[in-house]
């Protein structure tokens, strides 16, 4: 692990509703997030629905354009809101790619497994003849665990685990550098998620992939990730190693979180001390002033109601956002 | 002495008749439940658990059939109930919440409508009786605000708030019996804590039975006495939750335990997956449905079906591996 290879700076994206000229509102999805990600790393973004999580990952690889901020690729910028012209996103598509949530939904029904994966292959003309783009689905599927034949049937043919697989698949056709896991594994049954997470650490030590892996079980996402970030409404409100960020959580939010998940063990989850929330997460339409958890947040104090947090480095790689601390 | 049991379900069999041929979504199930027990049914989709707690309340839809076994609610055999006896039973001592609050409360009522119909109609109760109860149930399973809640529409209510108000309306009768299919699913963790918290004090306070389906195992250790693990349409182990949890017997079950990922692991352990995939029920194979997955697959296991080994303190688990231990003791 040596130098970032991916930078994004005070990445904001607003998404608007009710457009009319006077009354402007947004959906406040992604507020002024800054991270950076190290080749070879797993970062893992975690938060609960509406945080932004999702947003945030496809908003980097620009399937949603930003509403403001840097995104830096590998040195180069691939989007700054201070230029008026955005470079072409298609050569920077080959080196990022992304895997979806639900495999069903995100295959074309109506196009065989082969060629959704070959898709991006003719894309972007990454092989010489026909006979040389059958032979690379045939080694993707068969890197993902599929059978090789099983290139001319449909994605309903196959079971969920099965259609996350080929979805695995043609996120690799391209060769990729860095990809975007938003929750692959929350549509799985408990028995074939961890063949999943299994793979992608396989795969990412095979071809030394970069990992920005989204998902709301934190569970998971401490199993397979290097450091973890930690979403609410929009704000990274914490950043840390992964096993230091569990052991030491800093933030009021990311100790509710992790007391909420459930401990698969009857004795611990009987005497551990649950910190329950009130209340539900507010709209990002109207997110709260100051700092967004505070109409949550037990430790809560006026200055939390005016002033937003910034995030700190409080121990050495371990950053937070809160006023307490 | 032998303790009363509120349901006791034996050898139920139901299967759905396809075009393609029948699938035995459940296929011999067998439980009891006592007074104020809170038994948990672990299965991965399409194990048969959802299916089985539906043909308790009367819910299976065509093409699905009970074609076997029994279910006795308090010495009643409720199989043989009629429609009419069974929308009698449904609400007042068996009620269900679902996954998903949004499907299952009706869009086009307000929360306090559908909360007195079902006293109005189990209880024929007066209106503005009906309605003082209401609120109290919805104050109960802590909802704030009630009097502005009961004029409003489920679409207006958040997830958390919605499946607390299906709780409130699962309870409004209070049944002796309430059936959770993965209340908690669908939720955040956050709001999964809570509700189970809520689920939790009211179990302690109404003293009623609670038969909670999940596939999450970590809710399961929280909030069940028992545990049933269904693989393929049958409970391949049950026992105590301890028993289930800190000595498994069954090669699924600790299949399951091993391969989640856990927050309060030490250090960084790999994985170790249930290889294979799902069993597929139009294809049930002849012997054990896990054996195609298995680990310590034997020959005796893909011919013949296991019986299950009683492995003492009600803990029993259906594998050809205990055969051995079974011979032992007879």
């Amino acid at each position: 692990m040596e130098k970032d290879l991916l930078k994004i700076e005070n990445l904001k994206k607003y998404f608007k509703i009710n457009g009319s000229m006077i009354n402007k509102e947004y959906v406040h999805a992604v507020e002024s997030v800054s991270f950076s990600i190290k080749k070879g790393e797993t970062l893992g973004l975690v938060g609960e629905s509406g945080c932004g999580k999702t947003t945030l990952g496809r908003t980097i690889l620009r399937l949603h354009e930003p509403t403001s901020g840097k995104i830096i690729y590998d040195g180069t910028s691939i989007y700054d809101s201070e230029n008026k012209k955005q470079p072409d996103m298609l050569p920077y598509r080959r080196k990022m790619q992304i895997i979806f949530q639900d495999p069903s939904a995100s295959l074309d029904p109506r196009m065989t497994v082969g060629d959704i994966v070959g898709e991006s292959i003719d894309i972007h003309k990454l092989a010489a003849s026909k006979k040389d783009r059958e032979d690379m689905i045939r080694e993707l599927l068969a890197k993902v665990g599929l059978n090789t034949e099983h290139a001319n049937r449909y994605p309903h043919e196959f079971s969920g685990g099965q259609q996350q697989r080929v979805g695995i698949a043609r996120a690799l056709a391209v060769q990729p550098e860095f990809i975007v896991c938003d929750e692959p594994i929350s549509a799985l049954d408990v028995s074939i998620q961890s063949q999943i997470v299994n793979m992608l650490e396989d795969m990412q030590h095979e071809m030394g992939l970069t990992y920005l892996f989204i998902a709301h079980d934190l569970s998971v996402v401490r199993h397979i990730s290097n450091r973890i970030g930690v979403m609410y409404l929009g704000n990274l409100v914490e950043l840390g190693d992964s096993y230091e960020l569990n052991k030491n959580p800093l933030h009021p939010y990311t100790k509710t979180l992790l007391s909420a998940v459930p401990i698969p063990d009857p004795q611990k989850s009987k005497e551990r001390q649950r910190i329950v929330l009130e209340g539900d997460i507010p709209s990002p339409v109207h997110p709260p002033s100051g700092c967004r958890f505070h109409t949550r947040c037990p430790y809560a104090t006026e200055r939390c109601k005016q002033e937003i947090p910034k995030l700190r480095e409080l121990e050495p790689g371990h950053f937070s956002a809160c006023h307490i601390l | 002495m032998e303790e009363k049991k509120l349901l006791e379900v034996k050898d139920l069999k139901v299967s759905f008749f396809t075009p393609a041929g029948e699938v035995k979504a459940v296929d011999g199930v067998s439980y009891e439940l006592g007074y104020g027990e809170v038994m948990g049914i672990v299965g991965e989709s399409g194990s048969g658990k959802s299916v089985e707690a539906y043909s308790i309340i009367g819910l299976l839809q065509n093409p699905g059939r009970v074609i076997g076994g029994s279910i006795t609610f308090e010495g009643e055999d409720i199989l043989s109930y009629s429609e009419k006896q069974m929308q009698d039973f449904r609400g007042n001592k068996v009620s269900m919440i679902f996954q998903n609050p949004m499907t299952c409360l009706n869009p086009v009522y307000t929360i306090g409508n559908q909360l007195m119909e079902a006293l109005m109609c189990h209880r024929s109760m007066p209106k503005a009786e009906a309605k003082k109860q209401a609120m109290e149930m919805l104050e109960l399973v802590g909802i704030n605000n009630v009097e502005k809640r009961m004029v409003q529409y489920p679409h207006e209510l958040s997830g958390g708030m919605r499946q607390r108000v299906m709780i409130a309306m699962g309870l409004i009768c209070h049944p002796q019996l309430l059936i959770a299919d993965e209340p908690t699913t669908a939720l955040d963790v956050t709001i999964q804590a809570q509700i189970l918290e809520l689920m939790k004090n009211l179990q302690k306070k109404t003293q009623m039975s609670i038969i909670f389906i999940t596939h999450n195992l970590g809710v399961v250790a929280e909030i069940c006495d028992k545990v049933s693990v269904m693989y393929g349409g049958k409970i391949v182990e049950q026992g105590l939750v301890n028993d289930i949890f800190y000595s498994p017997a069954h090669p699924y079950t600790r299949g399951l335990l091993r391969s989640m990922p856990r927050v309060d692991a030490e250090e960084y352990e790999r994985l170790i997956p249930i290889e294979g995939t799902p069993i597929d029920l139009l294809n049930a194979p002849a012997g054990c449905s896990f054996a195609p997955r298995c680990e310590h697959c034997m020959k005796v296991c893909l011919n013949q079906k296991p019986a299950y080994t009683d492995l003492g303190n009600k803990h029993i688990s259906a594998c050809w591996l205990h055969a051995k231990d079974a011979k032992k003791e007879a």
